[in-house]
């Protein structure tokens, strides 16, 4: 009988608990993340996923439990082992996070300047590759005030990726864009993981996207994980508050505007 | 990463293995550009690469560009696996030289 291979954890957390005062954020996370797949989060508003995506990033100390990153235990880390951690780590924030006095290609290349020796041609070309991956490269010299939401997006995307992280988190890449749009970046999001090792974390309440780019999908509810499986395994998940997420979410998405009227003026049942 | 020249018939051939990654991309550009700079052809041996990053990938670029300008040939030798991956997804297998022998670089100089 062949063996399967076990599947490398990038990240291991543990009875994560988050306060703010005297509210109770995250409460008691316990999530492995395998190696080179792609993991969406999901949840409603208000369910602790940007607080779990801060954690991960130690941007937040949790009130207690341990998160590993790539084998090291973040919670307790030293600055300097920290710093070399986030060079492993590339994030594609909502909003783009872009320099506004700085135009695409500069954007991009910061991360490269800022932590590398590497020399002045082999940052142009890397930005260029990079810029090329997400469709931008004809852009490079915009400011980010002239570029639209998809384009924003790429952007954020190519600077996450410049350093060639290992692990890569996208915060809600489908949010403001078109379905067009977000298709292409959910195909971008898969390419990566198959072409360049990547795990990639990605944080969404979009569920044409949850479901196309997941390996592996966790749900969050108030603070704590309600499933974790695969995408099919999600689909047929008997918990009620899961089910409740997917069904909501399905009528957010799928809304017959005559159907919609009549039910608000009371001409339907 | 490990890098060594072995001067062959009218051409260098550079082997590579290992990771390339940007802790060695700079010794890997420098290699390249050193060999380009004598007036030889190149071939880089890929076949021992298990991973090369977009800096290692820009060094080729850069080696490959120079090579050009100074008409000079320049191929890559055995790429497979990850490292054809990010070439097919960047593009740049449409650009490079492949082959999957010396011979058949040595019979285009």
């Amino acid at each position: 009988m062949t063996e399967i291979p076990a599947v490398e954890n990038a990240i291991t957390i543990r009875d994560l608990v988050v306060d703010y005062g005297t509210r109770r954020i995250l409460d008691g996370i316990n999530l492995d993340i395998p190696a080179g797949q792609i993991m969406v989060i999901m949840g409603g508003s208000g369910a602790g996923k940007s607080t779990l995506l801060r954690c991960i990033l130690g941007l937040k100390k949790p009130t207690s439990g341990s998160i590993n990153i790539l084998g090291t235990e973040v919670n307790g880390v030293r600055a300097r082992d920290m710093h070399a951690l986030r060079k492993q780590m590339g994030v594609a924030f909502q909003g783009g996070a872009l320099f506004s006095s700085m135009s695409v290609a500069e954007n991009i290349q910061l991360p490269l300047r800022e932590h590398t020796r590497l020399d002045e041609t082999t940052i142009e070309i890397m930005t260029r590759i990079k810029l090329d991956m997400v469709n931008m490269l004809p852009h490079e010299h915009l400011m980010p005030a002239e570029l639209s939401g998809g384009m924003t997006k790429r952007t954020a995307l190519a600077r996450a990726i410049i350093m060639d992280p290992k692990l890569l988190f996208f915060d809600e890449p489908s949010s403001g864009l078109d379905p067009s749009t977000s298709a292409e970046l959910d195909e971008l999001i898969i390419m990566l993981k198959n072409s360049m090792r990547m795990t990639i974390i990605v944080i969404t309440h979009e569920l044409d996207s949850v479901f196309k780019i997941a390996d592996h999908i966790a749900v969050i509810g108030e603070g704590r994980i309600l499933e974790t499986g695969t995408p099919e395994q999600i689909r047929a998940s008997t918990n009620l508050e899961v089910q409740d997420l997917l069904h909501r979410k399905a009528r957010e998405t799928v809304v017959d505007a005559d159907a919609h009227l009549r039910r608000l003026v009371g001409e339907e049942e | 990463m490990e890098c060594s020249i072995k001067p062959e018939a009218g051409y260098d051939l550079l082997q590579l293995s290992g990771e390339v990654d940007m802790h060695f991309s700079p010794e890997l550009r420098e290699t390249i550009l050193e060999r380009i700079k004598a007036g030889n052809p190149l071939l880089i041996d890929m076949g021992n690469v298990s991973y090369i990053d977009s800096s290692g990938i820009a060094s080729l670029v850069e080696g490959y560009q120079t090579a050009k300008t100074a008409n000079l040939a320049f191929g890559l030798l055995n790429i497979s696996g990850a490292a054809m991956q990010v070439l097919t997804l960047t593009r740049l297998d449409k650009i490079f030289s492949l082959y999957t022998s010396a011979e058949q670089f040595r019979q285009e100089l």
